[in-house]
């Protein structure tokens, strides 16, 4: 069952958020949503983190559009693996995106006009330090759980590694501690398919009344390749023809002779459509830069020392953009660590789409995990004598 | 989990609990449903992981709070550092193991002891049914020839000497029927062998 209508939020910050590059934004919003009900002890708080081309709408539809359901619509909601039933379950937009929180399309408050290419890069770890402000003023000192797939999952390890604290479990789903090099080379092709563009005119394309579409709509023809497994592709367009049913035969030009170049135009063109070419570029940007082992000159393990919390890791056997292998590393430094570490290792045809998909093992493994986090929740509220009666979201010290 | 509660439901993993110190930190390979951790966890304080291939005891070994890794044994233990447990756990699973020698010799690198029990090849209705000129099929090796998941038969005699072979001392070597030890004739009466063993 779908959690139903729901509807974002908004929440303006005005103390100047410093980034990892040394720029700072100096005032900024965040949009966020939220479903099911944070509990009294305020222990019942999850954090789910989105990848590239997501956003805070993580579940349910909005008002009057059945087709909008959330990006995780799947995972998230009452009886779902996590059950907003039980938690208090947080979307949000990040910096940078073109979603609702503050972006390259947004006035820059120094010059009136919009950021365009002075946007600052924001990181990952930037991402976070602005989640935490968010949860501080929602009045979530420390998160049941904080999760995310592929991009989102890295948000999550940033949290186990800023804010070890802050959070009692961490998901991360086929995601990785740092971009390998073939990762950065399909990012750094994207980004020169939309820096190329004529339309994208360093980035200030908004003032000329344009979008750097072609640019666009192939970086994300390459980045749609990446998500998809050898066999998945094989299997559901193969060398089949578009017109096979009419002619069957080559067209010997350059237009559309196979399903999958159909494909991936029709998937081009639509995410050309909603998406900010700013926004791909930064995002991408934050992948690249992704290294929290970097200041331990590479060393995982050293830098899992610092964390605290309890991690499931899941990773999808054709996922060639971020392999079992990318989760193993993570694994492996855990266990050096002597963290409580639960890894599984989902055999799935679909490649990296899979941690978006419905699969009975993974979405197994997660409502598993899920009611272990809620037992947990429940114990200790035993112990400190608390009730467990939901309250509203809005008496929990919301500052809206 | 308490023991009675371990005893009813494995006795044969009971017996082998006595082994494992309090606090010791357990790596417990072909770890199943995770019913061992699960006690040593709550009952002996210990820490550690359980390693399992099967889909549906992933989700088990979650229910029951144990740290699971899915991972297939034969693939290496490449994510266990050398000596990172006290004791390693490897319990009626060796013998369904194509590379019986290389998993025991992983074994041997990470632990500083180890529990390996299976199925003794030895146990009389075994030897009976070779007799009688067909394959063994019983309560401990409940399979038909063609179909068995157990790929390795061994005696106690044949373990002890790979054990010796790739470093590792034999401290108890103790036979087991319906979990219960078997002092007279062990390699005639006990269905489970069960070795303990510490890296020489």
């Amino acid at each position: 069952m779908s959690i139903g209508t729901v509807s974002p939020q908004t929440l303006h910050f005005s103390t100047p958020l410093q980034l990892q590059s040394g720029a700072t934004i100096a005032d900024y919003v965040l949009m966020y949503e939220t479903y099911g009900s944070l509990n009294a002890a305020h222990s019942n708080a999850v954090l789910v983190c989105h990848a590239l081309n997501a956003s805070h709408h993580v579940a349910g539809m909005y008002a009057g559009d059945p087709k909008s359901a959330g990006w995780w619509d799947n995972m998230v909601g009452p009886g779902k693996p996590l059950d907003t039933d039980k938690f208090f379950v947080i979307g949000v937009n990040n910096l940078g995106s073109c979603f609702g929180s503050t972006g390259p399309m947004h006035p820059d408050p120094q010059t009136g006009k919009p950021y365009g290419a002075n946007f600052p890069v924001v990181t990952v770890e930037d991402w976070v330090h602005a989640q935490a402000r968010l949860a501080d003023a929602l009045g979530i000192g420390q998160w049941a759980a904080v999760m995310g797939g592929s991009l989102g999952g890295m948000q999550a390890l940033a949290w186990s590694l800023l804010y070890p604290e802050r959070l009692r479990h961490c998901v991360v789903v086929a995601s990785t501690a740092k971009l390998s090099a073939q990762n950065i080379a399909f990012n750094d092709v994207a980004r020169q398919a939309i820096m190329s563009d004529p339309d994208f005119h360093g980035g200030d394309y908004y003032a000329h009344g344009v979008v750097p579409k072609s640019g666009l709509r192939v970086a994300r023809m390459i980045g749609h390749i990446t998500y998809l497994s050898n066999d998945d592709m094989a299997e559901k367009f193969g060398r089949r023809l578009r017109d096979a049913a009419s002619t069957g035969n080559y067209q010997f030009g350059f237009g559309i002779d196979f399903e999958i170049e159909s494909y991936l135009r029709y998937q081009g063109d639509k995410f050309s459509e909603y998406f900010d070419a700013n926004t791909y570029l930064l995002i991408t940007k934050a992948l690249d830069y992704f290294d929290p082992a970097r200041e331990y000159d590479g060393d995982l393990t050293k830098t899992f020392a610092a964390t605290e919390a309890e991690f499931l890791l899941v990773s999808f056997s054709t996922d060639w953009r971020f392999s079992p292998v990318r989760s193993h590393e993570m694994v492996r430094a855990l266990v050096n660590n002597r963290r409580r570490v639960t890894y599984a290792e989902i055999d799935a045809p679909h490649g990296h789409d899979a941690f978006l998909l419905d699969d009975a093992r993974y979405h197994g493994v997660v409502r598993e995990y899920y009611a272990r986090v809620w037992q947990q929740i429940e114990q200790s509220e035993q112990q400190s004598g608390r009730q467990t009666v939901p309250v509203s979201p809005r008496n929990a010290g919301v500052a809206a | 989990m308490n023991f009675n509660q371990l005893r009813t439901l494995r006795p044969d993993l009971a017996f082998i609990a006595h082994w494992v110190a309090a606090d010791a930190h357990v790596l417990d390979l072909g770890c199943g449903d995770g019913v061992m951790l699960d006690y040593l966890r709550s009952d002996k304080a210990c820490s550690g992981y359980g390693v399992e291939i099967d889909d549906d005891k992933i989700p088990l070994c979650i229910g029951r709070g144990v740290s699971v890794i899915q991972q297939d044994l034969e693939a290496g233990l490449a994510i266990f550092a050398d000596n990172a447990f006290d004791t390693v756990l490897c319990l009626s699973a060796l013998q369904m193991m194509k590379d019986v020698e290389g998993v025991l010799r992983d074994i041997a690198r990470v632990g500083r002891e180890a529990i390996v029990s299976f199925p003794n090849f030895g146990y009389w209705p075994h030897r009976l049914a070779l007799l009688r000129g067909r394959m063994p099929v019983s309560k401990s090796l409940p399979y038909e020839w063609y179909d068995t998941p157990n790929l390795r038969c061994a005696t106690i005699p044949d373990f002890e000497q790979l054990a010796n072979e790739v470093g590792l001392e034999v401290l108890s070597c103790v036979a087991l029927d319906d979990g219960r030890p078997v002092s007279l004739l062990p390699n005639w009466r006990g269905s489970l062998a069960v070795f303990r063993l510490k890296k020489r």
